[in-house]
């Protein structure tokens, strides 16, 4: 079947949304963005086109009709064991790269041991990472794999005497080159019969279902390239989309109320009009200093020794937030140790920060033309409680009462964007 | 303004006729500036926007611009290290980068574009129009030179027009104090007759430059009235209005352009002949001079072309019908220094601009604005929404600086840029794009 793919190149991340001809969403994929950005596109693209197989699963069980709630359980049961799966093979491939890297370096033979028996460890305590009811820490591989590697590889260290730090060292160097490998063809297929087989429970049209997804052929119909690094994508000039652009349409297509954009990306933070079909009238963007964009939050994380998921939640605890004016990441390390050694709590240092970042969006908000009902935040930062907080009640306070909507989908809208760019192109051409 | 090619990029591709005369009269220029050492004559600092060129020249007294020396500098890649002269002489980032530039280079040997001395100041001569900033700077450089300095001081048009009260107050203060100085450092005598002559001239220059200017109301535009734009105002804005050199300088661009037109050419841009002119601009704020043809070539990779500018006339408006009148001498410089686009209201700016885009039937305004220049800068959000309004065409918004190459982020600038041209392409094609 023909579809439609849209990739939204970012500096931190890189998104890819895979669409049907119908312009339905099949499938997301999201990796880390490196270097290599041509690997960082092929590596979400191949995700996204894995995902979107389970999207047809979804919509022949939707088809083969039946009720409802058994459907969808036996969907996220298949889903869970397919991520079970997909971690297992990421760790196949993490054994053989690092067994490889340790047996290389002569210094790092004596870890030969230890690295096979935490690979060991983590494929055995893997069906515990994705049983029933499990929390989703993360999508990432490297996040997942990397908190129970530095787990095993601590108790390594105290029981047997390997150092510490060295290990670890074999996993930075291993972990990026797994990065760079995309998902096989036919992982899909695998990945999901083995997901199948542990399935106890599930409705009789799953099988047809689950073989016709895995047989189907994927065409790619059309893409369209988007983001940071959209011009080092292997795509002509005409498949190139600004984020701009992207970010008005994909928001439009979530909220087709959507007036006024804000997206708050990695490395730059974008006010943006658009119309009612979803065209931009007018923007504006942060200049060559992106101080209080998602970076400046990453570096506060890792100056607090959190990770940056639990910045939000922490700042939602402030009582008394501190007043921060400074949003340059350069000198955030120094304020925030001032603040403490003050005797500020965290949490109303962190909800100051916060605050300070939303302070910054709001004049680029206001330089392009203030915000109109309905108002959609996108990008990574619309995922932090704190800074949706802080958003929302600024936005009150200078535009009146409106509605205001976050996507939990946000990080896609401007691949979304862009593969809705993409779909329009084809039929433009058809 | 711009003499030189900048960032020492073999381009335009053809040199044009006028191109080589301008470059000659430019080189001639500081050659004599140089020489004067030895041939005992006389210059002038002062500014372009409300300069007094014809009446310097009727005393054969020579321009120097330090604002024009400062481009230069950053075109020839040597404001980084002026402005870092400056900066240790205690000037501030946030100060104007043309201050910096040129007084680091006035500390560097004061050696000009050309590679030549130029000399000290006979006379500081403060005319300005629209800037505050310009009188700091000679306040520094008086206490640099000991030279004799005048002033001229040109009313703001607040009110959107220019009274007979301000044209006096201008003439008096011209025939009272400025002629009366110039006399003294120049030795010589008011000479009215010649003076009228060089306005002669001037008019017949400024109505072959407009010819030029207007060209760009054409489909394809034969020019790029802001990036080419700012070579075509080059002789008239500096020290050659009023000469014979510049008549025959925009007699031959006329022709140039009037052959470019015949055979519907478009506009030459760093990459050679632009071949399809996909978005009309008009534009608004000075360029940046470190990255010049970095910048155009962001225009002329998306087919851009600015069809109308409003540095280009921060010398003198003329393509609203203002002449040099020769028959009222002192009132027609007045009204000049009056008219001058750094002196117009921020209504008056947003009228004239609406114009443009209407007239040129521009997609819309791009806005570049400029990060140390406050009075350029302050209200251009305004103009642009207003424009917008009025108009119906989208506006763009992008930020660097004049010479301080530290200011210019080139994936910034071309991210808005394209984002801004994708924008129209959108708006145009409607939501079935």
């Amino acid at each position: 079947m023909r579809v439609h793919v849209g990739i939204d190149l970012g500096s931190t991340t890189t998104k890819a949304v895979v669409l049907g001809e119908d312009g339905t969403v099949l499938g997301r994929g999201i990796t880390n963005s490196r270097s290599n950005y041509k690997v960082a596109c092929d590596v979400a693209l191949a995700e996204g086109l894995i995902h979107a197989r389970f999207g047809l699963v979804a919509r022949a069980l939707a088809d083969a009709g039946g009720t409802e709630e058994p459907r969808a359980e036996a969907l996220a049961a298949l889903e869970r064991l397919f991520r079970k799966h997909q971690y297992l093979g990421h760790l196949a491939v993490f054994e053989r790269i690092g067994t490889r890297i340790v047996g290389s370096d002569l210094l790092a033979r004596d870890l030969a041991g230890p690295f096979t028996a935490i690979v060991a460890a983590m494929s055995a305590e893997a069906a515990d990472l994705f049983a029933p009811g499990a929390a989703r820490k993360s999508d990432f591989f490297r996040d997942l794999a990397g908190a129970r590697y530095v787990q095993h590889a601590e108790e390594a260290s105290r029981a047997r005497g390997a150092a510490f730090d060295r290990l670890l060292g074999i996993f930075d160097k291993t972990i990026l080159e797994v990065e760079n490998v995309p998902a096989e063809d036919g992982a899909f297929a695998s990945h999901a019969r083995a997901a199948r087989r542990e399935l106890t429970d599930a409705p009789a049209s799953l099988d047809a279902a689950l073989e016709n997804a895995v047989d189907v052929p994927l065409e790619i119909a059309g893409s369209v390239g988007t983001g940071y690094g959209r011009q080092t994508l292997p795509f002509p000039k005409e498949q190139i989309r600004s984020e701009i652009l992207c970010h008005g349409l994909g928001a439009h297509a979530m909220f087709p109320a959507t007036r006024t954009v804000l997206d708050i990306g990695g490395q730059d933070t974008k006010a943006i009009q658009i119309d009612g079909d979803g065209i931009v009238t007018s923007f504006q963007m942060n200049d060559r200093c992106a101080a209080g964009c998602g970076r400046y939050l990453g570096y506060i994380a890792d100056e607090m020794n959190l990770g940056l998921h639990e910045l939000g939640p922490m700042a939602c605890g402030s009582t008394r937030p501190v007043r921060i004016n400074s949003t340059c990441t350069v000198f955030a390390g120094a304020e925030l140790r001032e603040r403490l050694s003050l005797g500020e709590k965290r949490e109303d240092i962190l909800a100051g920060l916060h605050r300070a970042i939303i302070l910054r969006a709001m004049s680029l908000l206001a330089r392009s033309g203030g915000v109109a009902s309905e108002f959609t935040f996108t990008g990574g930062v619309a995922k932090n409680p704190a800074a949706v907080g802080a958003l929302a009640g600024l936005v009150r306070e200078n535009y009146g009462a409106m509605t205001m909507n976050i996507s939990p989908d946000s990080i896609y809208t401007g691949a979304y964007g862009a593969a809705l760019f993409a779909r329009r192109d084809g039929r433009a051409s058809a | 303004m711009a003499t030189e090619r900048p960032e020492g990029r073999a381009t335009p591709a053809r040199k044009d006729d006028s191109q080589v005369r301008q470059k000659r009269m430019m080189a001639e220029h500081y050659a004599r500036l140089a020489r004067s050492a030895e041939t005992g004559e006389k210059n002038v600092y002062t500014f372009v926007p409300g300069n007094l060129t014809e009446l310097l020249r009727s005393f054969d007294l020579l321009p120097v611009l330090p604002e024009i020396n400062a481009l230069q500098s950053a075109m020839r890649g040597k404001s980084r290290e002026y402005i870092a002269v400056a900066e240790k002489l205690g000037h501030s980032e946030d100060v104007c980068t043309y201050v910096k530039c040129d007084l680091g280079m006035m500390k560097s040997g004061n050696v000009g574009p050309t590679g030549e001395f130029i000399p000290d100041p006979s006379l500081l001569l403060l005319s300005y129009t629209g800037c505050f900033t310009f009188m700091k700077w000679f306040e520094i450089l008086r206490q640099e030179y000991d030279c004799p300095i005048a002033m001229l001081h040109v009313p703001y048009q607040a009110d959107g027009a220019i009274t007979s009260a301000m044209r006096d107050y201008v003439v008096g203060q011209l025939r009272d104090e400025v002629i009366p100085v110039l006399e003294r450092v120049s030795g010589r005598r008011y000479d009215e007759d010649r003076l009228r002559a060089m306005l002669r001239q001037s008019a017949r220059a400024e109505d072959d430059l407009v010819f030029v200017l207007e060209s760009a109301r054409h489909r394809p535009s034969p020019i790029d009235a802001y990036f080419g734009g700012v070579y075509y105002i080059g002789p008239i804005f500096t020290a050659f209005r009023g000469t014979e050199e510049a008549v025959g300088y925009y007699r031959a661009l006329r022709e140039e352009i009037e052959e470019r037109l015949a055979k519907g050419l478009g506009p030459v841009t760093p990459e050679g002949e632009m071949r399809t002119e996909k978005f009309r601009v008009v534009v608004e704020g000075p360029p940046n001079w470190t990255s010049f043809h970095t910048f155009w070539k962001m225009f002329a990779d998306e087919g851009a072309v600015a069809v109308a500018s409003t540095y280009t006339k921060v010398g003198g408006v003329y393509d609203t019908g203002f002449r040099h009148d020769p028959d009222r001498p002192l009132e027609t410089l007045a009204e000049y220094c009056l008219g001058c686009y750094t002196n117009l209201s921020l209504p008056s700016r947003v009228d004239l601009i609406s114009r443009y885009v209407r007239d040129y039937d521009a997609d819309g305004l791009l806005v570049h604005s400029i990060k140390s220049c406050n009075s350029f800068s302050a209200g251009q959000l305004m103009i642009l929404r207003e424009v917008e309004e009025r108009t119906g065409r989208p506006g763009g918004f992008i930020e660097s600086d004049l010479v301080d190459p530290r200011y210019f982020s080139a994936a910034n600038i071309k991210n808005r840029l394209e984002s801004y041209f994708q924008m129209i392409e959108q708006r145009r094609a409607g939501s079935g794009a």
